[in-house]
């Protein structure tokens, strides 16, 4: 059971989150054409590793938050906000 | 004494409680203290099972809850309860037991023509024989098979047994896992650092290994009592952890004894949730056994399992035990019964010499050192043993029992689970797994560190370094008494597997014999995981605890490489057998899942609805007891007739406020909402990423910025996180609060061609005419007196109208709707007849809107936004989402109008009555026209209307011409809402 520390309610337990999914992937502008889209929505690198990724706090402050989590170890190195971006030295290591 | 092989008085049993209980019939005397089987073996009883496979007589192994083979059935006043290691059942007056996997009698088992047959049977022959023909398998095989394996017999009433567990939170600094001398010493350490502590012990006392030892006794007394005083420690005796989930989050099944049943109502189990900042894995190493042919009679036992039943419970084993080891700690069992007057036949050492043997010829024991046990003599008991000494020549030696040390395995599941790999150590012939530091620490013997006091000092170094990582650092010196010191003892020497006649076993439980590994091998099953599913070996209930190592090193030898690099198969959890009702704790019956209830749910049960379950909510089906289709017929032919009122509060209700409302709006939804004018109301569809329809809706502008917007039931927690995502993750720079206001609102709908007058007695002075309040209008209004919300909008295709009123204040306005509407005849209609009539005109709902229909299938393409990105555009268009030959809604009617519709027929053509074109979402009898209506999902549907088509239901025998008609079979337009 992932324990996700909440930059605003602090430390909760995974069942208060739902997960939302790769926040790597940014939505194409709307001219992009299909085959951005169809990248934006269904390929996935699916990593061994680290994994920027989308969670709702949806049985709490319903903010969504970024996480750096490893998909093998469940390390969490980074929690951010949805606007911020994870440190570069992180984003260095995960490529 | 109570028993003929009661000759001490134990730790744990009182002899001045005798008790009374029944083991297959037989009414027998233990003391109070016993579990069943050291009541048994008091007894002199030893034969308790029979194996799975081959029905073997099988007796007791161990002392503890990783019993492999005394399973037995107890018959409780909650049932009958399978697969309980009787090395843990304990005893309690009137206690009735049975022996398991035996036909007819434990004694006589004619199934064990099976052990016979053992060459025709190997690991995998289900497999292999029982392939065809396909049909025998369910038929035939599986129920024989189930008949002769399997364990004990489920049964009882699950009610009675289901309610008596409960689920428990708990928090701390460190969990310390394991009461030994490695345990009790963390736990001290780190409870007198201040730090909050959980001691978790699967014992039903503290103390581990020191409560064989009596030097310990008074160091283990002064430590409990030091920790009982610590009000930051908590010790949780019989409490087994069951696996490591991460981040600190563990979870434990704490078995309640009889006294604490009696003080908890009945509470039998406690599944604890731990939290920990770190854990300390003190959990000890269980003893393995040795492969030799006929290690399964009963009678053989692991060495510290005879010493065990001595110690806690005054227990001899035997009369004339031998034991066969490889290792010193082996010796304390013979060492403790020979100060007891139970001298040993023999002590059979597989190394050329050690300190432990001196010590035992000191005692006057015999010892053979440089041999080892190649058989067992008997059958049903064992008999001798007998042994191969170092020059080659064989010796049997008299026996009435054998215990057996192959050594011991640091228990590392829980450390592999929380990410530690494997490390071969030879010195103790045995894998440890260091713990990732984040996690925390092992020590003593859970890391290869034997004996009682080198556990206890590597425990307190791993105690103090957590502390220091915490922040709490421990004071100086001990706070315990001195340790007792170890006796000198020489290593253990790796011994798995002594070659002779007969069946081996590695695991006693699922009968996986050292043959069957090297099969497993020959067959291309090399890894350790594919020779584990092969054999089923370490998938009982016991987890191979006791011989996984052993088929481990077998599986080595027959591949011709080190142990090392064969390792074992994976720990998962639970470490022990859990009942499902442990886990469902509270979560049973009518607290299975939160129940919604509307906010005028008092009046509908008044009004003696039946209510139906939607989700979570409960709603009204209809208002009456009856059953079939007259009363939500009548409920329906109101509203075509003259008004009805419906509680719609169920509907997903989210508040959408600030600069940009209209914006967001128009990216959410297929639709455009920034033209929507304030005061005004518009269906929207909303669609996912993907191009698919997500949900459908009314959308109400009362402000500038400010728009209410409404969402199916069932997928309103869905859209809130949907509009949440988007939001934040895609249009963060849009100024929008979105508020999820379902709960505060209560909404009403009147509808039919008298709900205007019913309406505008209570609008006040609102004008409701069409001109002045039109289909599709919104506003602020009071309502019966109550400041709420009044929208034209229709989901029955009748002139209607929604009345949202803050949820506290609902039963009154609705009681105003009814009396206002008494003169026009209103009726409240359910869920039932709103169906009726959302069908008859076409709507759709979840039935339609089943996340593979797209807007176009539905009908509605003509919705979707020329231009502007929103939500599924491009994805929308992909060719295969425009086919004209997709399932097409369209609306379907008995061709002869007396026959009726049934959801899930399938529609095909007389030609090709097995190639489906679609099927029928949702039907209803009709009360505006002749017979039945539903709606249908039909490939190219739209194509096909006017058509006439199959319907077949070969679940119900039926098959119905229908006709294909257009959905909108009533008011196609639309003249009724503007009424």
């Amino acid at each position: 059971m992932l324990r996700i520390p909440c930059p605003w309610c602090g430390e909760r337990d995974e069942i208060e989150f739902r997960y939302r999914g790769d926040a790597a992937v940014t939505r194409p502008g709307s001219d992009a054409g299909q085959e951005a889209f169809v990248a934006y929505v269904y390929r996935r690198e699916n990593p061994l590793g680290w994994h920027l990724e989308w969670w709702l706090h949806s049985g709490g402050c319903r903010r969504l938050l970024k996480l750096l989590r490893h998909t093998v170890s469940h390390e969490i190195q980074w929690v951010g906000t949805a606007e911020q971006a994870p440190p570069p030295a992180q984003g260095a290591e995960r490529a | 004494m109570s028993g003929p092989s009661r000759i001490a008085r134990g730790l744990l049993t009182d002899p001045a409680k005798a008790v009374s209980f029944r083991f297959d019939g037989r009414t027998l005397q233990g003391l109070a203290g016993d579990t069943l089987a050291s009541a048994l073996l008091a007894n002199g009883r030893r034969l308790l099972g029979r194996s799975f496979k081959y029905h073997r007589r099988r007796g007791i192994v161990t002392a503890d809850k990783g019993e492999p083979c005394a399973l037995v059935d107890v018959i409780g006043e909650a049932g009958r309860e399978p697969n309980q290691p009787a090395t843990a059942v304990l005893l309690s007056e009137g206690l009735h037991a049975v022996s398991q996997n035996r036909w007819p009698t434990l004694a006589l088992d004619l199934l064990a023509v099976n052990d016979w047959l053992g060459r025709f049977l190997p690991a995998g022959f289900y497999y292999k024989t029982f392939m065809a023909p396909g049909w025998a398998w369910e038929r035939v095989y599986e129920p024989l098979i189930r008949r002769a394996a399997g364990l004990g017999r489920l049964e009882g009433r699950l009610g009675d047994h289901a309610a008596p567990a409960e689920i428990v939170h708990d928090h701390a600094d460190v969990l310390v896992v394991g009461a030994g001398s490695a345990g009790l010493t963390a736990a001290l350490l780190l409870g007198s650092a201040g730090l909050r502590v959980l001691l978790a012990e699967q014992d039903i006392v503290l103390g581990g290994g020191t409560l064989l030892d009596a030097r310990w006794t008074s160091w283990r007394a002064d430590a409990c009592a030091r920790l009982a005083s610590l009000p930051n420690v908590r010790c949780l005796p019989a409490t087994t952890v069951l696996g490591a989930y991460g981040h600190g989050t563990f979870g434990a099944l704490e078995t309640l004894t009889a006294q604490e049943r009696a003080r908890f109502r009945g509470l039998r189990e406690r599944l604890r949730v731990l939290r920990a900042r770190r854990v300390l894995l003190a959990c000890g190493a269980p003893e393995r056994l040795i492969a030799f042919p006929g290690n399964d009679v009963p009678g053989v036992m692991l060495a510290g399992a005879a010493h065990a039943y001595l110690r806690r419970y005054g227990v001899a084993v035997g009369r004339r035990p031998a034991f066969f080891v490889n290792n010193d700690e082996g010796y304390a069992g013979a060492l403790a019964l020979a100060a007891a007057g139970i001298r040993a036949a023999a002590i059979i050492d597989a190394r050329p010499d050690a300190c432990a043997a001196a010590r035992a010829r000191e005692a006057g024991l015999e010892v053979l050192c440089d041999a080892s046990v190649s058989g067992v003599l008997g059958r049903r008991s064992v008999r001798g043993v007998r042994v191969m000494l170092p020059d080659g020549v064989s010796r049997s030696i008299p026996a009435d029992c054998l215990a057996v040390s192959g050594g011991h395995s640091p228990a590392t599941a829980l450390a592999c689970q929380l990410g530690a790999p494997l490390r071969w150590q030879e010195a103790i012939a045995a894998f440890t797994a260091d713990l990732p530091a984040a996690a925390g620490r092992s020590a003593g013997a859970a890391r290869g560190i034997f004996g009682a006091a080198a556990a206890a000092r590597d425990a307190e170094h791993a105690a103090r370094a957590l502390a220091a990582e915490l922040a709490r650092p421990a004071p100086e010196g001990a706070a315990w008494l001195p340790w007792p010191a170890d006796p000198a003892a020489t290593p253990v020497r790796a011994l798995w597997e002594v070659p002779g006649r007969g069946k081996a076993f590695v695991d006693l439980q699922n009968d996986v014999t050292t043959e069957d590994v090297r099969l497993a091998c020959r067959e291309g099953y090399e890894h350790v995981e594919h020779m584990k599913r092969f054999t089923t070996c370490g998938m009982a209930t016991d987890q191979g605890r006791s011989g996984g190592l052993v088929a481990s090193a077998v599986l080595a030898a027959a591949r011709g490489v080190p142990l090392s690099q064969v390792g074992q198969s994976r720990p998962r959890p639970f470490a022990e057998p859990v009942p499902f009702a442990a886990l469902a704790g509270g979560e049973v019956g009518s607290h299975y899942k939160p129940r919604r209830r509307l906010p005028i749910n008092d009046w509908h049960e008044r009004a003696g609805a039946t209510f139906v379950s939607t989700g979570l909510w409960l709603r009204p089906l209809v208002y009456s007891a009856e059953s079939g289709w007259e009363p939500v017929l009548a409920e329906a032919r109101a509203v075509r007739r003259a008004v009805g009122v419906t509680d719609v509060s169920t509907l997903g209700k989210i508040d959408v406020q600030g600069p940009d409302a209209a914006r967001f709006l128009d990216f959410v939804y297929a639709n455009s909402f920034s033209t929507l004018a304030v005061g005004r109301a518009r269906y929207g569809i909303m669609l996912r990423e993907d191009g698919m329809l997500f949900d459908d809706g009314t959308t109400a502008r009362l402000g500038p910025e400010h728009f209410l917007l409404t969402t199916t039931t069932a997928n309103s927690a869905a859209v809130l996180e949907h509009l949440e995502f988007h939001l934040q993750a895609v249009r963060p720079q849009l100024d929008v609060v979105l508020t999820d206001v379902c709960d505060q609102w209560a909404q009403f709908a009147v509808a039919g061609p008298r709900a205007r007058e019913v309406v505008a007695c209570l609008a006040g002075d609102l004008d409701l005419s069409n001109h002045a309040f039109p289909f599709m209008a919104a506003a602020e209004a009071s309502l019966a007196g109550i400041p709420g919300r009044l929208f034209r909008i229709s989901f029955s295709g009748e002139l209607a109208y929604e009345l949202a009123v803050p949820a506290r204040g609902a039963t009154a306005v609705w009681e105003a709707i009814l009396a206002a509407g008494g003169p026009h005849g209103i009726r409240p209609y359910g869920l039932d007849a709103l169906n009726t009539l959302r069908i008859e005109k076409g709507h759709v709902t979840t039935a339609e809107l089943n996340g593979n229909t797209t807007a176009a299938d539905l009908g509605c393409a003509h919705l979707l936004k020329k231009s502007g990105d929103f939500i599924g555009r491009t994805l929308a268009a992909r060719p295969g989402l425009l086919g004209t030959d997709r399932l097409q809604l369209v609306g379907v009617r008995p061709a002869d109008r007396s026959r009726r519709l049934r959801n899930g027929t399938q529609l095909v053509t007389s030609a090709a009555r097995s190639a489906s074109l679609g099927y029928v979402t949702s039907c209803t009898p009709s009360v505006e026209l002749e017979g039945w209506v539903g709606l249908a999902l039909l490939a190219g549907g739209r194509q096909r209307i006017g058509s006439r088509l199959l319907g077949v239901s070969p679940v119900h025998g039926e098959t119905t011409e229908l006709e294909i008609v257009s959905p909108h079979m009533l008011d196609p337009e639309n003249a009724r809402v503007r009424a």
